[in-house]
């Protein structure tokens, strides 16, 4: 018993401190990705190619006086950071990131928690980050904070419909919740999801862009409207604690991504972990390449699409799956 | 249907120009430490030249100092031993100076020039004055040509 505490764990804090670094390097990444994108340099002072930039971001953050405006509500002006961080962190306690291994003699799973509801936690404990968003905008004493984080409540909200409805198409494909499940049913290249439900596929990644905030659709911190959106009002580490969040966010969307349609960690010749990761880095290439394309959606077109596109075609698809499984 | 399409087909074209962008050469410089070349005619800081015996060219005739649309030269003539006129004082403000050249075209005897120095800021104001001791080069430096 001791030693499955212990397992889980050591499997908890590795997991903290990989998704930790990786976010920090996140940062680096799409300032580096984006710089190029728009022909330019990029960090470059702070270490070689600036790849010590995080750390000197992070101590710069740490040290930052922490300003509370006055008017705000204290308690859900404190509370709102710590709300939308720790469930972001929550979500990868279910996804699996590599097979078996064999350590002294035991086998582990690479997989902190693998219960048979794992979809369901994942988007019970990622719809909770809206509530750090719409508190930290009510709480701020700011319009701009609080149509930012009305905004953001209503695109969350409006496209979790849609997120929730296209993964149904891959869970009647596995006949299980279970995250590990799906993934071992993706076995070989032709029975990942991204070629069994390439609509499904699409609609969850339109979505997943929606639900992190990311550039076609982050309305909520519409830098040339709304100053910095619902977080307008924050410093120091509790605007950390945001940034945090967001980008632990787009790792999770990626992770959850690459589990459901990309076969997970599955893959030929190189180790499961490694084609786990570069799935990952995948995907968060994709989403810092279209936030160097597109432009922002208007209020209006954002509404429309999730409600007027994204869900039929989500319905559609599940539909169109139960036919082909019937017949 | 079609606009629907074409919205559609816009992305992957988008993200086809943003990829071939990334492998590209970067515009930028990384300034402190490489610096852009400045184009042969190109306007910077002044210079006064000294002739091949390393005196100074300026005659102090004032045509730089009437050319000038913003009025920023001042001079004060004086002649030496051997009945030359040649300027005791010398002073561009460099602050109301507008980098135009009329200076350089004006003089008779070739003296006044703008080079390529651009990066002169200071702490106050005054030290934008710049005397003759700082606009003259320095004394061998066109002996030696």
């Amino acid at each position: 018993m001791l030693t499955v505490v212990i397992i889980a764990l050591i499997k908890v804090a590795v997991v903290l401190v990989v998704l930790l670094l990786m976010i920090a390097y996140l940062t680096w990444l799409e300032r580096k990705l984006l710089a190029h994108f728009q022909v330019r340099l990029g960090p470059m002072r702070v270490g070689p190619h600036g790849l010590l930039q995080p750390i000197a971001d992070g101590l710069k953050l740490l040290f930052k006086e922490d300003v509370t405006p006055s008017g705000v509500n204290k308690v859900i002006y404190t509370l709102a950071p710590i709300l939308s961080f720790v469930p972001a962190f929550m979500v990868f306690a279910v996804i699996p990131f590599g097979d078996k291994i064999f350590l002294f003699g035991r086998s582990i799973d690479l997989v902190i928690s693998d219960f048979n509801m794992g979809i369901l936690y994942i988007f019970a404990v990622a719809s909770l980050g809206v509530y750090g968003i719409v508190l930290a905008g009510w709480s701020s004493n700011n319009k701009y904070s609080l149509l930012g984080g009305l905004r953001s409540s209503a695109q969350m909200v409006s496209y979790e419909v849609s997120l929730g409805l296209s993964v149904i198409g891959v869970l009647m494909l596995s006949e299980s919740l279970s995250l590990v499940d799906i993934v071992r049913s993706q076995d070989t290249i032709f029975n990942w999801y991204i070629f069994r439900q390439p609509l499904g596929f699409i609609i969850f990644l339109i979505c997943a862009i929606a639900e992190t905030n990311r550039l076609p659709f982050d309305l909520p911190e519409a830098d040339n409207e709304l100053v910095a959106g619902y977080y307008t009002e924050y410093s120091s580490m509790k605007f950390a604690m945001f940034y945090l969040g967001e980008y632990a966010n787009m790792i999770n969307a990626s992770a959850i991504a690459t589990t459901l349609f990309l076969g997970g960690w599955q893959g030929p010749w190189l180790p499961p972990v490694v084609w786990f990761f570069l799935k990952l880095f995948t995907f968060l290439f994709l989403f810092i390449w279209l936030r160097a394309t597109l432009p922002r959606f208007r209020y209006d077109q954002l509404m429309r699409f999730g409600w007027g596109i994204l869900l039929p075609l989500a319905l559609l698809n599940i539909f169109i799956t139960g036919i082909v499984m019937v017949w | 249907m079609f606009r629907y399409l074409n919205t559609i087909f816009a992305i992957p074209k988008g993200l086809w120009v943003t990829f071939k962008h990334l492998f590209k050469k970067t515009v930028t410089l990384r300034y402190p430490d490489v610096k852009r070349e400045t184009p042969e005619r190109y306007r910077g800081l002044h210079y006064l030249l000294r002739d091949e015996n390393g005196k100074e060219k300026c005659v102090c005739c004032g045509l730089c100092a009437l050319a000038c649309p913003s009025g920023c030269i001042y001079m004060e003539p004086e002649e030496n031993e051997r009945g030359e006129r040649y300027a005791k004082v010398y002073e561009i403000n460099e602050l109301r100076c507008i980098f135009c050249g009329f200076c350089e075209e004006a003089c008779p005897v070739g003296a006044i020039f703008l080079g390529k120095e651009y990066e002169f800021s200071k702490d106050k104001r005054e030290k934008f004055i710049y005397t003759k001791e700082d606009l003259l080069v320095p004394f061998l430096q066109n002996v030696k040509k």
